[in-house]
């Protein structure tokens, strides 16, 4: 089956989120005084051709810990959507 | 017997011919390792150094551990032969899992290019054999990630094992601990992010690299002569 997956990454609490931290100084700018805590982080998406939705998580998950993301800055959430029976 | 030094290249490493220029005017020798070479040549030291590559896509240091000659690397880090990451490539060998813990960004938020004054915290390293356990060393700094962080566990053991190499005196970055550098548990790893081959002539500002340099040649077996 094909999965269709969306990963994604943010920075842990405590891990600094320039991007975000500037976007959040610029949004008073434009007149938006009533935001706070803005984080920017990655969406990645991709397909797996997997046995099952499981099966997919499993590699996903490991993708993630190897390489999508760095477990000791970054927290990583995974969403799967199955789109054809292969 | 020459002290051979490795110095690895990805696409975008920028600061390997100044790590050769150095070991050069030292008396040793060294040579480009491609990254994509499967194995090190027999050289006795490996150099990671400075640049950013393979564009620092996703993350400093995350594609480039996947190079073959990475391998190699961790290859002879096991068997306990010298490798020292520079700025960039102290980010590869984190992400390599070489040594523990990540750089992120700045705590100013600000790419910082400035000098920085270290202080040696051991001697028992690849990289500071030939230095002094408080010495004070003038070495500049060039990166946006050079914020060391890692979890308490790994600070504590980093602590108590002496694997903090390098203290900034005045932390320019936010550093967990003012970490500058540290090793692995061997002693033969080590990872720092200011760049003491841009200290290596008085020309340039500061001398004070030069002793960590020939530290990685002394660590190859042979203890070099400072210069003058």
């Amino acid at each position: 089956m094909m999965f269709s997956v969306t990963v994604q990454v943010t920075h842990l609490p405590g891990i600094l989120d320039p991007v975000g931290a500037t976007v959040e100084r610029a949004l008073p700018a434009l007149g938006y005084t009533n935001v706070s805590q803005v984080h920017v982080g990655k969406t990645i998406r991709l397909m797996i051709d997997a046995e099952n939705v499981e099966a997919a998580r499993a590699q996903c998950e490991e993708m993630c810990q190897r390489l999508l993301a760095n477990p000791v800055i970054e927290a990583f959430d995974i969403s799967i959507d199955d789109v054809v029976p292969a | 017997m020459t002290s051979r030094v490795g110095v690895v290249q990805f696409p975008g490493t920028n600061c390997e011919l100044d790590v050769i220029q150095v070991v050069e005017q030292l008396g040793g020798t060294a040579e480009i390792l491609f990254h994509l070479e499967s194995a090190l040549g027999g050289v006795d030291a490996v150099v990671v150094p400075g640049g950013f590559a393979h564009g620092d896509y996703l993350r400093t240091g995350a594609i480039a551990r996947f190079s073959p000659v990475m391998d190699a690397v961790a290859r002879h880090a096991a068997e306990g032969g010298p490798v020292v990451g520079i700025c960039n490539g102290f980010q590869v060998l984190c992400e390599a899992g070489l040594l523990p813990g990540a750089l992120q960004k700045n705590a100013g938020l600000k790419f910082l290019c400035e000098d920085a004054v270290l202080r040696v915290e051991t001697t028992d390293s690849a990289l500071t054999n030939m230095a002094t356990v408080g010495q004070h060393l003038n070495i500049p700094i060039n990166h946006f990630e050079g914020n060391y962080v890692c979890d308490p566990n790994v600070l504590a053991r980093l602590r108590a094992e002496d694997q903090v190499v390098l203290r900034y005196v005045d932390n320019p970055n936010g550093s967990l601990d003012n970490i500058a550098g540290i090793c692995n548990a061997g002693r033969n790893v080590v990872g720092l992010m200011p760049h003491p081959e841009r200290a290596s002539d008085a020309l340039l500002g500061s001398e004070d690299g030069l002793v960590l340099m020939q530290s990685i040649l002394a660590a190859c077996g042979q203890v070099m002569s400072m210069p003058r």
